[in-house]
């Protein structure tokens, strides 16, 4: 199980089209992801999870990945948020 | 309501695109359907369930044909949040939640997904950060979707409207995704109930030239689909099912108007010059580069106010000074403008910084915006200002800086201009070193030291809407004094005739571009002012035009010294009214 605390930096926060664009990456390994938030943890393969977390701009979250492939998801996926999620 | 319907019922919002349409009610019913609870007995749970199941694959279903109908580019944009919003109908963790909701509470589906949505939006409701909470709209729109399928048991298919000829639409609110689907064609007219003039609906009406009147209360629950229907477009009315009378009258008014509008586009490519040979600017404020070509349409010389903010706040990130320069250099470029004013960031960091969270202000209009947030987040400022510089080699722009309220604030902003421009000059990068930098005159305080600012600067623009809220300490917005808010104020009249006696003593050049250019009421007031130049809604150029083509400056002079030693900006209002009516039958 690999952790990793990430910040959001695009400034309309994790709306709507981040959040499909990175379930959609979540996805793609085969590992569990959660994403958790002021106590809350969800599931980061799903939208409304995340969406859920309700992330402004400057918040924090912390992924969470245990599988197989679990470092490269942390990886990528943290590279992801880091780089406000191509919306920079 | 009775059974036959209002007739002849008028109804008042706000006209957001002009002109008049006649036709027959499109009702598009989104977001405010009634739900209900119902208990659902233990053997009948799967059933609800299936339900619920298959209005999600309708909703699918018509996201995706929606999805391939976009038209072109221009609404492309909006194509990614369909997709988002797919992916919410297909993630197990929503429909989980509302079948788990149905199962256990023993409730029919819409009940179930009006609580699992009221959930999700809840946690929206916490977060401070202004624009997040709006994306809760997101699940709305997906709601509605839902909502209406389940309770109507049928698609509505917004493409029916094919069939029945030109409709007037009118809705609660309507979506991206519906507006997409709508086949402009065969749209006459718009009403909502919510929204302003720079809501969705009203941009893509003023862009098609479709009347539109936007926050008319309860109007969805006033018409029924096929009720004949007038929307005035100017005045922000709608009458349901008119009399023959009324029908007349705008008819008449209709045709009055496109006679007016040919008339106007012909005026349009005159020159703005007095009967007396007076020669004043008229220029066009916009924020969009598909402006452009409305302002050469309708006669603009060239572009008084680019406001900014749109860069700022449309989807993508802080705006990096590429993405400036990109848009500004096709403003240089435009060879129907002869000047681009490019007004540097005039809101609050709130509406798109990060880290700004917490800390609200207490007094926003009187706060951190504009300049003042600029020369505090430097590094926004200078992507914009080396976005507009490096334009500036391209064409004729000019900088405009707004909310200014001292020099030290003016000088301030030289200082850094001199830096940029050195930084590209050691690059080798080319840009306009004669630039004409400006400022707003809209906060009191500048007006009243217009003399140590005119030799800082090499322009003024006068932004009305703003001076007259800060000169008369009033909120236009607040209803309950909004009627203090008076162009003819005899103290807002007396800073705008100092600050162009000033200017002009410097030999520099002032312009007003708030809504009071705009407004062709004022023309003759504005040409005894002696402005250099007025910039408005692109739209009102022609009827400004014609009206001073009409106009002696000789005579507008009079009159505003009459109007000057009027203590009352109403009986200012009243004596202006007459005078143009007098000399503008047809207008007035």
């Amino acid at each position: 199980m690999v952790e990793g605390i990430f910040t959001i930096r695009n400034k309309l926060g994790l709306h709507a089209r981040p959040a499909a664009a990175f379930v959609k990456k979540a996805n793609e390994f085969n590992s569990s992801i959660w994403m958790e938030k002021d106590g809350t943890r969800v599931n980061a393969k799903s939208i409304m999870g995340i969406l859920m977390l309700a992330c402004p701009a400057g918040s924090q979250v912390k992924l969470t990945v245990e599988g197989n492939d679990e470092d490269i998801a942390i990886k990528e996926l943290g590279s992801f948020i880091e780089s406000g999620f191509n919306e920079l | 309501m009775s059974e036959e319907g209002l007739t002849n019922k008028v109804v008042k919002g706000i006209g957001v695109s002009s002109g008049i349409a006649f036709g027959k009610v499109r009702l598009i019913e989104r977001g405010r359907l009634p739900v209900t609870k119902r208990s659902i007995k233990e053997e009948h749970i799967q059933k609800e369930v299936n339900r619920f199941r298959h209005a999600i694959k309708t909703a699918i279903e018509e996201l995706n044909s929606i999805k391939e109908s976009i038209p072109d580019d221009e609404v492309r944009k909006h194509a990614f949040i369909i997709d988002a919003h797919m992916m919410i109908l297909q993630d197990d963790f929503f429909t989980g939640a509302v079948i788990e909701t149905i199962k256990s509470e023993k409730v029919n589906a819409e009940w179930a997904l009006d609580q699992v949505v009221s959930k999700f939006l809840l946690s929206f409701e916490k977060v401070v950060d202004p624009y997040l909470k709006e994306r809760g709209q997101d699940i709305k729109y997906i709601y509605s979707r839902l909502a209406r399928i389940l309770v109507k048991g049928k698609t509505e298919d917004l493409n029916n409207i094919r069939t029945a000829g030109k409709s007037i639409i009118v809705a609660h609110d309507l979506s991206p995704a519906d507006t997409i689907q709508l086949n402009m064609s065969k749209v006459s007219g718009f009403v909502t109930e919510v929204g302003g003039r720079t809501s969705h609906t009203s941009i893509v009406a003023r862009a098609l030239e479709i009347p539109a009147v936007v926050a008319v209360q309860n109007i969805t629950s006033l018409v029924k689909n096929n009720d004949s229907i007038v929307i005035d477009g100017d005045e922000g009315i709608v009458i349901i099912n008119p009399s023959k009378e009324t029908q007349d009258e705008f008819l008449t008014k209709q045709i009055h108007l496109k006679i007016q509008k040919k008339e106007f586009l012909k005026v349009a490519r005159l020159k703005a010059e007095t009967k007396d040979g007076y020669k004043i600017k008229v220029g066009a404020n916009i924020e969009l580069l598909a402006e452009m070509d409305i302002v050469k349409k309708y006669g603009g010389m060239g572009v008084g106010l680019y406001r900014t903010e749109y860069i700022f706040l449309s989807k993508k990130g802080l705006p990096t000074e590429e993405e400036h320069f990109h848009i500004y250099r096709k403003l240089a470029e435009n060879k129907d403008l002869e000047y681009v004013t490019v007004r540097t960031l005039d809101i609050g960091g709130d509406k798109f910084l990060q880290n700004s969270k917490g800390q609200k202000e207490a007094n926003p209009a009187l706060g951190l915006r504009a300049i003042r947030l600029c020369i505090k987040e430097m590094d926004i400022f200078k992507a914009q200002l080396m976005g507009i510089l490096r334009a500036s080699a391209y064409g004729p722009l000019k900088i405009l800086i707004p909310m200014v309220s001292g020099t030290d604030e003016v000088k301030k902003i030289k200082g850094l201009l001199k830096e940029y421009m050195d930084e590209l000059s050691s690059k080798g990068i080319e840009f306009n070193r004669d630039i004409k930098l400006g400022i707003m005159v809209e906060v009191p305080s500048t007006c009243m030291i217009s003399d140590m600012l005119a030799p800082e600067v090499d322009f003024f623009s006068i932004g009305t809407n703003d001076l007259i809220q800060y000169t008369l300490a009033i909120d236009r917005v607040n209803e309950y004094v909004s009627y203090l808010y008076e162009p003819l104020h005899p103290a807002v009249l007396r800073m705008i005739k100092h600050t162009v006696q000033v200017a002009h003593a410097h030999r520099i050049e002032v312009a007003l571009c708030g809504e009071m250019a705009g407004e062709p009421l004022y023309v003759p007031i504005l040409l005894g002012l002696e402005l250099d130049e007025l910039s408005m809604n692109p739209y009102t150029i022609p009827k400004t035009k014609k009206i001073i083509r009409g106009l002696e400056q000789s005579y507008c002079k009079e009159l505003l010294k009459a109007i000057l030693n009027n203590d009352s900006a109403k009986r200012s209002e009243a004596l202006l009214r007459e005078e143009m009516k007098r000399l503008f039958p047809k207008e007035f």
